[in-house]
């Protein structure tokens, strides 16, 4: 039994002003020492989906399917034993983490809270030499407990959220764009310290994130959504590289090889914006924005279906097993070759 | 037009220092930078957080009144009064990082892009030159050059009712509007989803195709300069460290620093990463020598043992990159500088 299995998960929050489906099933699961990714642009689904994990939706949101965390179903226990289950079995890493840490108290107590109210037979001291053993885990000294948050810099603070989530033990971790707002360097040192934590305390890590190479490098596997579905997964590195959806390959494409010469004066985007979720285009959701759409696309919504031994797409057009992301590439080069040209016209 | 003529925007010797309060030592923002932006380039100033990069790219704006050296335009330098500024930024726009953030929540996008015309009375000044144009004609104008069309449909909205994208192009619009030679664009794509983000990145360079815009793009994301920049400049703790064509930077990196950087990217698997330890150190306390050695990687690994140069990279000072040339690094180890 793996430690997190989604099966068919659908979120829809409820409003005056229409219903909103922002999950519209998913299925997923993660294995103790194992780490999935997540990725899609905003309002894609994929922050809801995590907050089901722990039953933190918001109170208009209503869940189908099942979530089941140690195989016990999160959405329908009793709420005491939900709230057992929450920092000792699973915890988050939210988005914008670095906002979320209290300016006034310091970050020791602030770790050492959840500890205390977990286990009410810990003691203040014991509390203490566990906030720094957790702090020396995440790569900190353990005097700075004494700090506040302001005298940290993002990477810290964010090291110090590890921590928090660490801080009961859990064996699974969800972590909602951790390195977003931090920059490359810092990015590569929290990313390094998530996959040595997974693999020396044999976490499980469900990692979000929009930036596909991230997941690329950290995950062993990756799921893309889209519109509140998933349209394509498979292991990491393979899909990254060869990317078997028209919108795993724009999110591939969005974050160039350094050094390739396709890139060159070449960025690809995506033209337009992700659909309202209250009016979902007719047949595949993705068609009014796919640069293969075709006639078919408009009326019939693919289901996501294995693709070769260890891949899933939801693509009419992706049977041929092409590379969506050199594809994409080959279109925007010839715009760029052109403007090679023009450049050293110019220049002459 | 013909990139790369004439150095429109430079900064020569340039230092900005931060005052410290309380006793502490003054912060060294920029110490010491030689710059130019050519004409119709794509300049991208990489670093990490707490570099610089910022504070160069204000006291380019003249937000930021440099402590030593000057900041000139186009052979004349930079006078700091009220007047000189106006015009100067009529000349030199700033895209900010956050387009969320940039933008006043109650505001039309008509009023956003429409307010820069008014603060340097741009209709008053075409009429005067003998141009019939109105407001409505050079808003227009604006939001379709960043891609918003038709422009009309956005008139009247508001900056909740747009997605990241469009936001993002609505601040651009208004940069535009006041037709600059030279956009300093801070982050512009950082705080947009993957998919937006080469939309925006492709319409940069085709505001420089089409109207021979110059710009500086701030950033940490080496991924964004070779998508779109000519030139890259690296700094670190006020300096730059190396500056060349994208192609000599990024392909054949000459400083550690940048070597260390580029190996971060997560694309790039070929190179061993070189995980740099610490963060950017406190430009209040500037180290001696090299300002990269204490977590220069050469030094760790007895790369600069070995060409005998240990004792310059922990006390001699290095020089200051002159601007133009070619691809140099500003490092000790031979045949880098």
């Amino acid at each position: 039994m793996a430690l997190l299995e989604i099966d068919d998960l659908r979120v829809t929050y409820r409003a005056s002003s229409g219903d909103m489906p922002a999950v519209r099933g998913v299925t997923l699961s993660v294995a103790t020492g194992e780490t999935v990714g997540i990725a899609g642009e905003s309002g894609c689904g994929k922050s809801t989906l995590a907050s089901t994990v722990l039953r933190l939706q918001p109170k208009n949101a209503e869940v189908g399917g099942t979530v089941l965390l140690d195989g016990q179903d999160v959405q329908t226990m009793r709420w005491g034993h939900l709230r057992a289950m929450r920092w000792n079995d699973a915890a988050i890493v939210f988005q914008g983490a670095l906002h979320s840490l209290n300016p006034v108290q310091r970050i020791g107590d602030q770790i050492a809270e959840p500890i205390r109210l977990h286990d009410a037979s810990v003691s203040k001291a014991q509390a203490a030499a566990r906030v720094g053993e957790l702090l020396e885990q995440v790569g900190l000294p353990s005097a700075r407990a004494a700090a506040y948050p302001h005298q940290l810099s993002g990477g810290q603070k964010q090291r110090i959220m590890i921590a928090l989530a660490l801080a009961c033990r859990p064996r699974l971790i969800v972590a909602d764009e951790p390195t977003t707002a931090l920059d490359v360097m810092v990015q590569a040192q929290v990313l390094d310290l998530l996959t040595d934590l997974v693999h020396d305390l044999g976490l499980g890590l469900l990692l979000i994130s929009h930036d596909l190479s991230v997941l690329g490098t950290t995950c062993d596997r990756v799921l893309v959504m889209y519109a509140g579905r998933v349209v394509e997964e498979g292991p990491a590195d393979r899909l990254f590289d060869h990317p078997l959806h028209p919108y795993g390959g724009a999110l591939a494409a969005a974050f160039p090889r350094v050094g390739d010469p396709v890139a060159r004066f070449a960025p690809i985007g995506l033209p337009g914006d992700p659909p309202d979720p209250r009016d979902l285009p007719p047949g595949c959701a993705f068609h009014p924005r796919c640069a293969l759409g075709t006639d078919i696309c408009t009326r019939t919504d693919p289901a996501l279906e294995p693709l070769g031994i260890d891949r899933q797409v939801a693509c009419l057009h992706a049977d041929e097993g092409r590379d969506m992301k050199l594809l994409l590439a080959q279109r925007v080069a010839q715009r760029s070759q052109e403007r090679l040209a023009q450049r050293a016209e110019a220049t002459s | 037009m013909t990139p790369g003529t004439r150095d429109l925007l430079s900064a020569r010797q340039l230092h900005v220092t931060f005052p410290g309060r309380g006793g502490r030592p003054d912060a060294k923002g920029v110490d010491g930078v030689d710059l130019d932006v050519e004409s119709g380039e794509i300049l991208a100033l990489v670093g990490e957080s707490g570099c610089g990069k910022t504070t160069l790219a204000r006291s380019l704006l003249g937000l930021e009144k440099p402590s030593g050296g000057e900041v000139s335009y186009d052979g004349s330098s930079l006078a700091y009064d009220t007047r000189s500024l106006r015009s100067y930024r009529r000349r030199v726009q700033l895209v900010m990082q956050d387009p969320s953030g940039a933008l006043n929540p109650r505001h039309s996008v008509y009023e956003s892009v429409a307010e820069g015309l008014r603060i340097h009375r741009v209709v008053d000044a075409k009429r005067t030159a003998g141009e019939q144009v109105t407001e409505t004609e050079l808003v227009s104008r604006a939001l379709s050059q960043a891609g918003l069309r038709p422009p009309e449909r956005f008139f009247l909205n508001y900056p909740h009712e747009l997605s990241g994208g469009q936001r993002q192009r609505v601040v651009i619009a208004g940069a535009l509007a006041v037709e600059p030679e030279v956009i300093v664009a801070d982050e512009p794509v950082s705080s947009l989803d993957a998919s937006i983000r080469g939309e925006i990145l492709a319409l940069l360079l085709k505001l420089r195709d089409e109207l021979g815009l110059s710009v500086l793009v701030v950033t940490h994301d080496l991924g964004l300069a070779w998508n779109i920049a000519d030139r890259i400049a690296v700094m670190y703790l006020g300096r730059i460290v190396e500056v060349g064509t994208t192609e000599e930077v990024l392909s054949s990196p000459r400083h550690p620093y940048t070597r260390a950087l580029l190996s971060v990217v997560p694309e790039i698997d070929q190179i061993e990463p070189i995980v740099l330890h610490g963060e950017t150190p406190d430009p209040t306390r500037m180290p001696s020598g090299c300002r990269f050695h204490p977590r220069c990687p050469a030094l760790l690994d007895g790369t600069a043992a070995e060409a005998g140069i240990e004792a310059d990279c922990t006390s001699r000072q290095l020089p200051v990159l002159t601007a133009g040339g070619d691809h140099r690094a500003a490092c000790w180890l031979p045949g880098r500088l």
